[in-house]
């Protein structure tokens, strides 16, 4: 029983991340109908900022990890990473989309390949091969106990629950409830009239990148605290994993990207404590491809309003 | 797709032009049968002749070959009935695989490699229909998507049954299956030795020929062999009843169906004809190699062959056979030789001297995948049909091609006319099984 709570907790954690990371898949969906390769590997370099920020600040400003400075730190360094990342995504849908707008489908789809191997590469560049191991800057308290005296969670799985959940909360009320929110529904739902409408179709599109890029550095800041590591790879693994998780919940919704990254983190994390962890991504994309066989409108059936 | 329609239409009255094509085709096709024989046999000679030219090895050769028996397969799959296929290493690991458990001590059975290679392409086949039947009703990127994780489960799956346990959970017994810790399929490790094709000539070189890397001229000369033959059958498929039947698919489904093609049945073949030359190709390295690792079928490979199709020209047969021999000339011999005659040794220096650890040991052949990356987005944007593309496509993507008695447009507004048929297309997909369609 308290494994299982235990599982179910850590589940919970990497949900919320991944559901970070399949919500830029699913807003750029919505907007261009586009699988946007490279959105994992924006994420995959804001784990390699995080790495480098902290190393600069940690080792360079000699703050001893785990103190409360350490952890004012990661706040000050979240806005500058989500800044980054965001440009970046930017820009990649300025030089490699735009100038697909009109093509077939699968062009800007190739495109989005090669931006992905384009920015894995830039990872391999200033990572190196190997993993690295991120500066410890949160403190190792267990916070919560089971009766029997083990740990339940700590000090980590509540940061990555304070980042995500008021990440996912702006998120929603942007999308749901500001002036360029409406413009993103918008144009969504028929870029052409949106354009007669008088939305700057492009604009609107650069933001929903700029968007998707910050929520991806965002994720990759969390990633980076919560494993303690940062790899050129990261971006493949976690992106096939969110990209599962915003087809599961019905791509292009951002509701169902949020469950869809809980389901795909619990599932996770129940194969990796129940079954052996080297078959839970053999078990995730099964449930990938079962979902999009039987039911390729994904658990929740999408609804025009929420449409971003 | 009436462009393409149209320029076929075209070129057919005039039967003169057409003759000196095929003398030209003739004589071009001469030229590469004698330098395939020919260049095994003076490649050392070359070498040592002329030492500052980056002459590709036979071993290179060997993969830029398999390469186009890849890319010839995903053609069909890509080129002729439009369907984007991400995962397609997968059927590359099972012809191997199969090959593997066949020929080899693993599991003690050695079938001779002429009639495994039979098998292996069978079960490649086999896993294209097991996998297309279910999915190929899906749109195009949910279906890049699918075979992406079919890609990645089967790489899994072969690298985790080297050590595998299949027990009854413990409320049922605990009964061991299978295992405990069977080794099923040599896991990290892989397979190794496979026995290599053989054939029984006596000779200098012993008692028979074997087409192993150790005998690099006889296994090119075999690879040669299959590369023809996958070529001669792709030619006859593009052709056939069948090919028109992937092109009319491609163009518009809507309108194939209605003129009676079963686009089920005809979508299914395309798959499953593409995943049987990936299998054969997949016999060939595992046998040729003699040995085969998990790793080595991985994501990479498919996009590899990717960026040949696009390279060379989509739909193009030899568009993507030059675009192999060009993506791993460029990939296994060009960028070693200018990173080690050219780009390392000053990038070496720079670093040292401005103490930048990357530069200090940057090696190029280690981007090439950051080239392969930035080629694909330049050429979808700037050259979407490929370096030799054929004519409908070349047609199509830029308004060319279309003669000005059918229509009389500017280029702009042909622009709009293709974009018209796309919104149609696109409708029409809609309509067809779009799983957005209930909001809409």
């Amino acid at each position: 029983m308290e494994e299982l709570v235990k599982a179910l907790t850590i589940g919970l954690a990497n949900g919320l991340i991944i559901a970070l990371i399949a919500i830029g898949y699913t807003l750029v969906y919505g907007i261009l109908e586009l699988i946007n390769f490279a959105h994992a590997d924006v994420f995959m370099l804001g784990t390699a900022f995080t790495y480098f920020a902290l190393e600069v600040i940690v080792i360079g400003l000699g703050i001893s990890p785990g103190s409360l400075t350490a952890l004012l730190l990661i706040f000050a360094v979240l806005p500058v990473i989500m800044i980054l990342t965001a440009v970046i995504n930017a820009s990649i849908e300025r030089v490699a989309y735009r100038p697909l707008r009109n093509a077939p489908r699968l062009a800007p789809l190739i495109s989005a390949i090669g931006m992905s191997f384009v920015l894995q590469n830039v990872g391999l560049v200033i990572l190196g091969p190997s993993q690295r191991a991120v500066e410890p800057v949160l403190p190792k308290t267990d916070l919560a106990f089971f009766p029997s005296g083990t740990p339940w969670f700590g000090i980590d799985e509540v940061m990555v629950v304070g980042i995500t959940i008021p990440l996912l909360l702006v998120l929603r009320w942007f999308v749901g409830s500001t002036r360029q929110g409406k413009a993103m529904r918008a144009t969504a739902q028929d870029r052409e009239a949106s354009g007669l409408m008088g939305i700057d179709v492009n604009r609107t599109i650069s933001l929903t990148f700029l968007i998707a890029g910050a929520l991806g550095g965002a994720a990759g800041l969390v990633v980076a605290l919560y494993y303690g590591q940062t790899w050129f790879q990261f971006g493949f693994q976690f992106g096939l994993l969110s990209f599962t998780a915003a087809v599961l919940g019905g791509v292009g919704n951002l509701t169902g990207a949020t469950l869809g990254g809980l389901l795909i983190g619990i599932i996770g994390a129940l194969s990796d404590r129940f079954l052996e962890a080297k078959w839970t991504s053999v078990i995730v994309f099964s449930i990938l491809i079962l979902v999009l066989v039987f039911r390729p409108t994904g658990l929740l059936s999408e609804k025009a309003s929420e449409r971003a | 797709m009436t462009a393409a329609v149209r320029s076929r239409r075209l070129a057919m009255p005039d039967p003169f032009r057409g003759m000196e094509r095929k003398r030209r085709e003739k004589l071009i096709l001469i030229g590469v049968v004698i330098l395939a024989v020919v260049y095994p046999l003076v490649f050392r000679a070359l070498e040592s002749a002329f030492p500052f030219v980056p002459w590709p090895g036979t071993s290179v050769l060997i993969i830029c070959a398999t390469f186009a028996i890849l890319a010839l397969g995903l053609n069909i799959v890509m080129g002729f009935a439009g369907l984007l296929d991400l995962g397609y290493v997968a059927f590359y690991a099972i012809g191997a695989y199969t090959t593997a458990f066949l020929a080899s001590p693993h599991f003690g059975i050695h079938v001779s490699w002429w009639i495994v290679v039979v098998i292996a392409v069978a079960a490649a086949a086999g896993a294209g229909i097991l996998l297309g039947a279910p999915t190929l009703k899906l749109r195009g990127d949910y279906l890049a998507i699918v075979t992406l994780g079919f890609g990645e489960i089967v790489r899994i799956v072969f690298r985790n049954l080297g050590d595998f346990t299949l027990a009854l959970p413990a409320f049922l017994g605990g009964a061991v299956l299978i295992g405990p810790n069977a080794n099923l399929t040599g896991g990290n490790v892989g397979i190794n030795p496979i026995d290599p094709p053989t054939i029984p000539i006596p000779g200098p070189w012993g008692n028979e020929i074997v087409f192993s890397n150790q005998n690099a001229t006889a296994s090119f000369y075999l690879v040669a062999v299959l590369l023809a033959i996958t070529f001669i059958v792709c030619t006859r498929l593009r052709d056939s009843k069948l090919g028109r039947a992937w092109m009319a698919i491609r163009e518009d489904e809507t309108a194939a169906a209605a003129m009676g093609i079963n686009t089920v049945t005809t979508k299914l073949l395309a798959f499953s004809l593409g995943a049987s030359f990936s299998g054969f190709a997949g016999a060939f390295t595992g046998a040729y190699q003699t040995a085969i690792f998990a790793e080595s079928f991985n994501f990479a490979v498919s996009i590899l062959v990717v960026v040949i199709i696009i390279l060379g020209g989509i739909g193009s047969l030899r568009g993507v056979v030059i675009g192999a021999f060009a993506v791993q000339y460029v990939n296994q011999t060009l960028l070693r030789y200018l990173g080690e005659n050219v780009i390392n040794a000053p990038m070496h220096a720079f670093g040292e001297a401005t103490g930048i650890a990357l530069l200090r040991d940057f090696n190029l052949v280690n981007y090439n995948y950051l080239i392969f990356g930035i080629v694909l987005a330049i050429m979808m944007i700037r050259r979407p049909e490929g370096l030799f593309p054929v004519e409908s496509a070349r047609a199509e993507l830029h308004g060319v091609g279309i003669s000005s008695d059918t229509t009389s447009g500017t280029a702009d507004e042909l622009a709009v006319a293709e974009e018209f048929a796309t919104e149609v297309t696109q409708a029409d997909e809609t309509q067809a099984g779009d799983p957005r369609e209930d909001q809409r």
